[in-house]
């Protein structure tokens, strides 16, 4: 295909351009924006996670927070807005078109462009999920700016006045700040559970400004058949449960994962492994923790024979408490562990599985035993 | 049917490791691979191939000891492969990066016009996933991301069904050709070199273009200066100030271990006791 051949290739070839907004156009681009994202009637809980985070951008560049809504005409959309400003946005930007009632590329990324190029924010934050990646990029590309994929570390340099946006590289074996520092807006995308979510304000208030974008489905060349939800719906809770528990090569091999299972199941929670395991196929790859994977903020993460590479750790540093089990007691997991016990994990497992078994039981016996004595005194009377 | 697929030769991950000391990254020993995710998209274009008749074309940009990646690719199944490597692209980001790739697709569907071009879903060294819709931007192609299956490709009606994935299901597309697409890990495995390939592999002449044979004119889009985001530092991350508590195992039962921890635990974090009781 030629660039004549093909429809799209006039418009393709202009938005290839990259437009540098140096020197005094860098000023006119002000305000943080926060995509989000509304698929199926439903907000990721990603885009709030991102309005926590652009709150305190904002704030520190003393600029409004923006939140923007594309979606089909219809009650979600507006709820979308509505709850926008609840989780810290001053104003929100919704187009409302059944053009986009589901998620497609061409559609999406000219309703954001379009925004963008009206509305100049200098911050543009999108949730690193795949509808997200796949807007990002396209938007990116088309306005010919600067885009950092999965930070974990958002900020504002000071000196220059532009995002310092922070992420693992390498494969994670190191971090690194990446600056946009002559285009606007700076892009960049952050993965779901990575930020705190903020507190909801049921009476905080905004402006909601309703945006026209001129949409035509005959425009659009890519059509939805179907869609087919999935029948697994424990994979989506791995990211929200409050107990996890993982596995990493120290296992030995994929039929000791079995320990890693009970173990959460004998905690009420959901277990996972690492990046090494899921590509060796020992879990499925919805199960993978890490920067490749999940990210998860438990009260309780145990780690077993996990090393804890920085593609690891910045997946699950979110949790409250980090127990490592690892013969080594020099593993990288140690640095960043809250308690650690050296030693074999196809040993400590089960004993820790037991032993909380114990405890249930235990626990359940005492509630028995106390049951009977009120049954006892309630005859008595 | 032409098929062009991007690959990238990336470092072994699971073999880097950094200078405890100067905190670089400590390259030498690091075999070169070709980015597995590459080859789950370049086998689903040779399964095209198979079913319709085809040309697989690969392309890499990267320096001259890429085409080793790109053998490995044709000893797979592709027809033919293309380097671009020139000192103009060094410090590319993802932006300039889709850039030069892009103008080397357009100069090779010159030749022969290019109805599909497949890309890893990400890399394993960047992890991005931005080239490819960067590409597809920039060519005007369809843009198809995560699929996890290609269900039904029509090269008369120049149609194509695929499943995508999203956040909690599967959207099933139906778009035209030109497309870009990105494969899901699973989708398949990438089939063994036969022998005959790997003959072919090993002798044929990878094409090896500068800037000029790729049809690239502004090098102002190119390398450092055609990608706007800098790279500031480099770093690794800090240790928690505050250690681990160690539970040593040495001398004691598994058991005496378990107990002793969780004792700890549940003292200085209630409320986990709570959350795993209810």
């Amino acid at each position: 295909m030629s660039a004549e051949e093909s429809p799209a290739g006039e418009t393709a070839a202009a938005a290839s351009a990259p437009r540098r907004a140096g020197g005094a156009d860098l000023g006119a681009w002000k305000g943080v924006w926060v995509n989000i994202e509304l698929e199926r009637g439903r907000v990721q809980p990603v885009s709030w996670e991102l309005l926590g985070e652009g709150r305190k951008l904002a704030d520190h560049l003393g600029v409004p927070l923006s939140g923007v809504v594309l979606g089909p005409d219809d009650e979600a959309t507006v709820a979308a807005a509505a709850d926008a400003i609840r989780y810290g946005a001053d104003q929100v930007h919704v187009v409302r078109d059944p053009v986009l009632a589901h998620y497609r590329t061409d559609p999406y990324t000219k309703a954001l462009t379009e925004l963008v190029e009206r509305r100049r924010p200098e911050i543009l934050l999108l949730g690193a999920t795949t509808l997200g990646r796949d807007l990002a990029g396209a938007v990116a590309t088309t306005l010919g700016t600067g885009l950092t994929a999965d930070c974990t570390e958002l900020r504002i340099d000071d000196e220059t006045r532009s995002l310092a946006a922070t992420r693992p590289t390498f494969g994670g074996t190191l971090l690194c700040t990446i600056h946009t520092l002559e285009y606007r807006p700076q892009m960049a995308t952050v993965r779901p559970r990575v930020m705190a979510m903020p507190r909801r304000d049921d009476v905080r208030t905004g402006t909601v400004i309703e945006e026209s974008v001129t949409l035509s489905e005959d425009d659009v060349v890519t059509k939805i058949l179907s869609y087919i939800p999935d029948a697994d719906a424990d994979k989506a809770q791995l990211a929200y449960a409050e107990v996890v528990v993982a596995g990493g090569r120290g296992l030995g091999k994929p039929e000791n994962f079995r320990l890693v299972e009970e173990l959460a199941q004998a905690l009420g929670g959901e277990y996972g492994g690492s990046r090494p395991v899921a590509q060796a196929g020992w879990i499925a790859a919805e199960r993978q923790i890490g920067q490749t994977g999940k990210t998860i903020r438990p009260k309780l993460y145990i780690a077993a024979g996990i090393s804890g590479a920085i593609q690891h750790r910045v997946g699950v540093e979110g949790a409250d408490v980090i127990v490592a089990i690892n013969t080594d007691a020099k593993a990288p997991i140690m640095d960043f562990a809250t308690y650690a016990i050296v030693g074999d994990a196809l040993q400590i497992l089960p004993a820790l599985t037991d032993a909380l078994r114990e405890r249930k039981a235990r626990r359940a016996a005492g509630q028995g035993a106390a049951g009977a004595c009120a049954a006892l005194a309630a005859d008595a009377a | 049917m032409h098929i062009v697929v991007c690959v990238k030769q990336v470092p072994d991950s699971s073999q880097i490791r950094v200078h405890p000391v100067t905190n670089t990254i400590m390259r030498q020993g690091v075999p070169a691979v070709v980015n597995p995710y590459d080859l789950v998209s370049l086998e689903e274009a040779l399964r095209i191939r198979d079913r319709f008749g085809a040309r697989v074309t690969v392309l890499s940009m990267g320096p001259k000891m890429a085409v080793d990646a790109l053998r490995k690719c044709v000893s797979y199944g592709a027809d033919d492969a293309v380097l671009i490597t020139d000192r103009v692209f060094a410090g590319s980001d993802t932006l300039a990066t889709s850039y030069a790739l892009a103008s080397a697709i357009r100069t090779i569907g010159a030749e022969r016009p290019v109805d599909m071009v497949f890309c890893g879903k990400q890399t394993i060294d960047g992890d991005t996933a931005q080239v490819g819709p960067g590409i597809a931007r920039r060519l005007g192609l369809q843009q198809l991301t995560y699929v996890s299956k290609i269900e039904r490709v029509d090269p008369e009606a120049r149609e194509i069904v695929v499943h995508r994935r999203a956040e909690g299901g599967v959207q099933v597309l139906q778009t035209k050709l030109p497309c870009l697409v990105t494969m899901m890990e699973g989708a398949n495995t990438i089939r063994f070199a036969g022998m005959d390939d790997m003959f072919r592999a090993a002798r044929c002449d990878i094409a090896e273009w500068d800037h000029k044979a790729a049809g690239i004119a502004e090098l102002t889009r190119c390398g450092l200066k055609g990608s706007p985001t800098v790279v500031k530092k480099v770093f690794a991350p800090s240790a928690k100030a505050v250690k681990a508590q160690c539970f040593d195992s040495a001398g004691k039962t598994p058991r005496e271990v378990v107990d002793a921890l969780l004792a700890r635990v549940f003292e200085q974090h209630p409320s986990i006791e709570e959350e795993i009781a209810s």
